[in-house]
């Protein structure tokens, strides 16, 4: 059954990696939900948050692909309930006299940030798990949405662990 | 030294060991043309027909040698032309190195004259590749490409070099090196062994990753101590000599008998570097049945693609069989063993003894050449017959195109093999359907006078497909007879080799015993019967249970 899991992995960052990752999905058939990517504390790496659906077989294969690619440093899955992820929204709502003070009401609950107000809209900004940001987009719709720009999830394991970090990739290279 | 990019190419090959590469040149590697022009001391360089067959012939060179194969392209067309040979290296996991010209970085992106993103085309056939941008990158991007080819499951690296970076000026030094990343995982064989020890009929079955690893006499030495027989997937043919009494010879789809009734009373399986194709398999529940898997591999991601095993063992085969031989107890299973045996020895029987069929004239040839003798074939019905019928008796003296199956692979892989194996006596295997796809190469084996033997099996058809076309389609034989008409004696003489067509085992005897010319190929033109089959088969998908026989 094909269920969502999160692939967290650090690549080499240079120009063409990402269409190495993405060529695998393609070459493979497996599916991307979202794609996450920027560079990570040391610029010679990136980190790279992959969301894909899949059955059990997926979710093995693409891990050990993944992990074949010359770029790629380190690929693991990221554990759901061992992880947060967030996901960043701009929205640009319709504002007129009537409801603002809705949307206003709105954004303080969901702890949205007003970036830029126009003459009749407003853009806002929200970071949040998938399901709170898919929610406050329900509550939204009535007011008028008129753009919205999503991120893919951002996902750090809750433990100590620093296996996806370019720390740890020094610290490897130094025991080989 | 400060040189030009071109020139640091050329050193680094050197400096890797490479004294053969094939090619073709173009403009936009000229200046590595003038290099190697200059090195040609030191570094030989073939120029084939077309940079399909030196792709090929680069390949069979690698497969021979175990060396990485290098082949040279320009831009545009001649990259493209690359691309089979590079999809085949990856299939099969041989070491290649590809080397591309592109124009000039400031031209890159701007569709240019014989501009092509062979990078981009080539991405799902490469274990990894390059665009040398900068000439002060070349050096170390030559040695993390050799040993990104040769390191763990082998492949193909393209490195495509703009003719900006061939021609610019860098200090080189020789000495980059490459720390290896990769750290071997432990593996424990502890329940491998129980189940071995528990086995009653254990059935070893090695692919390519045996012979990549040299391995051949440590699975003797297990099928000895464990009493247990072996199949071989195509691409593992050579691995075991094929006169080892416990050896059944190929399994699968177009296996012997003996092999895949191996397989399927089996009840333990130890897989060494196979990939369990489909071709190998069929029907995946049935190939599981009643049989537990052992699955010993390099590469991780082999695990549980097509057949999961209840023990997978990453790491080198060569090392992991030895810590199992060492471990294991020498054990008996021969009232199941001596059965094998006589099935294998009623395989062996001729069916039409003397008569003019593939398998009397591949044994034929069987006999007529030395054990270390390198064999190519092409794809098709000739393929499945030399794998049936050919007793390969050292590692490294096969080159088929397994996983991709590329009809016209032949030639241009007998080109290197030959070339590997010190110019001595090489025999390819064709039919007139793959042949025709890559004849120009006849011209690259005249002009390097390479002792080709090309048994040509003349059926007048697409014989593989026919035999499909025949077993699951009614007969109905679409586009395959092919009445061509060519004339392959006349055909050799025009390319400035020798051939001859025969017709019957005395002609063929003839032929053999009044002498081949020791420098340059000689084509025999075999003219079978165009409702040959390729037997035992069994259907795509299909079990030992569909087996097809006569």
């Amino acid at each position: 059954m094909a269920k969502k899991f999160i692939i967290g992995l650090l690549v080499n960052n240079h120009y063409g990696v990402l269409n190495r990752i993405a060529g695998l999905y393609n070459k493979r058939g497996y599916n991307i939900d979202s794609l996450t990517v920027g560079e990570t504390e040391d610029p010679r790496y990136s980190r790279m948050t992959i969301v894909s659906s899949g059955d059990e077989y997926m979710k093995t294969q693409v891990v050990k692909q993944l992990n074949k690619l010359h770029d790629v440093k380190m690929a693991k899955i990221i554990e759901d309930e061992n992880a947060v992820s967030v996901e960043h929204l701009l929205l640009k709502l319709k504002t007129g006299a009537e409801g603002n003070s809705d949307i206003a009401a709105l954004l303080n609950v969901y702890g949205a940030k007003v970036m830029d107000l126009g003459k009749d809209f407003i853009i806002v900004d929200m970071t949040g798990s998938s399901e709170k940001i898919d929610e406050f987009m329900r509550k939204c719709i009535p007011f008028g949405i008129l753009e919205l720009c999503r991120s893919g999830s951002l996902s750090l394991t809750k433990d100590g662990s620093n296996e996806l970090s370019a720390l740890y990739l020094d610290k490897l290279e130094e025991e080989y | 030294m400060i040189t030009k990019g071109a020139r640091i190419l050329v050193e680094e090959l050197i400096r890797h060991g490479v004294t053969t590469v094939f090619g073709f040149p173009g403009g936009a590697v000229l200046d590595i043309y003038d290099e190697l022009y200059k090195c040609s001391d030191r570094i030989d360089h073939i120029i084939t027909a077309h940079e399909q067959g030196a792709s090929h012939a680069a390949d069979g060179y690698a497969r021979v040698t175990g060396k990485t194969g290098v082949v040279i392209a320009t831009s545009g067309p001649g990259a493209t032309n690359l691309v089979t040979g590079i999809a085949n290296a990856y299939l099969d996991s041989v070491p290649m190195v590809a080397i591309t010209g592109n124009v000039a970085e400031s031209m890159l992106g701007k569709d240019s004259f014989q501009e092509v993103d062979i990078v981009g085309i080539t991405l799902p056939i490469v274990k990894h590749s390059y665009i040398a941008r900068d000439v002060c990158e070349l050096e170390n991007i030559i040695t993390e490409a050799f040993e990104i080819a040769q390191s763990g499951r082998k492949g193909p690296v393209l490195i495509d070099i703009p003719k900006s970076t061939q021609q610019a000026m860098c200090e080189y030094a020789g000495s980059a090196e490459i720390k290896k990343r990769k750290k071997k995982k432990p593996y424990d064989i502890t329940e491998a062994l129980e189940l071995i020890k528990d086995s009653k009929r254990p059935y070893i079955y090695c692919g390519g990753g045996a012979i990549a690893s040299d391995m051949g006499n440590k699975i003797v030495e297990l099928s000895q101590k464990i009493d247990a027989p072996i199949g071989l997937s195509m691409m593992g043919l050579t691995a075991v000599p094929g006169s080892y009494e416990l050896n059944m010879g190929m399994t699968g789809m177009h296996g012997r008998l003996a092999s895949i009734i191996a397989q399927a009373e089996a009840d333990l399986l130890i897989g060494i570097g196979v990939r369990f194709s489909d071709r190998a398999t069929g029907n995946v529940d049935e190939y599981r049945k009643n049989c537990k898997i052992i699955h010993i591999d390099i590469d991780e991601a082999e695990f549980g693609k097509n057949i999961p095993g209840i023990v997978e063992l990453c790491g080198d085969a060569g090392e992991i069989v030895g810590d199992l031989i060492a471990n294991l107890p020498k054990l008996d299973h021969s009232s199941w063993t001596g059965k094998l045996v006589k099935q294998k020895s009623i395989d062996d029987t001729p069916r039409k003894p003397g008569g003019f069929v593939p398998r009397n004239i591949i044994r034929m040839v069987n006999n007529f050449v030395k054990p270390d003798t390198v064999v190519a074939t092409d794809v098709g019905q000739h393929q499945m017959w030399t794998m049936q019928h050919y007793r390969f008796r050292e590692p490294r003296t096969l080159l088929t195109s397994g996983g991709l199956g590329t009809m016209g692979y032949g030639l241009g892989a007998a080109i290197g093999g030959c070339v590997a194996n010190n110019r001595r006596r090489t025999i390819l295997f064709t039919g007139d359907g793959s042949f025709g796809m890559n004849l120009n190469e006849l011209a690259t084996a005249v002009s390097q006078r390479l002792p080709i033997l090309i048994v040509l099996f003349n059926n007048n058809t697409l014989g593989m497909v026919r035999q499909w076309q025949n077993m699951f389609y009614e007969s109905r034989y679409s586009s395959t007879t092919l009445n061509r008409g060519t004339d392959f004696e006349k055909l050799a003489k025009a390319f400035g080799a020798d051939g001859a067509r025969v017709t019957s085992m005395e002609e063929l005897t003839d032929v053999l015993d009044g002498g081949l010319p020791k420098d340059g190929p000689f084509l025999l033109e075999c003219m079978i019967d165009i409702d040959e089959l390729v037997l035992p088969m069994i259907p795509a998908g299909g079990s030992f249970k569909d087996l097809v026989v006569d």
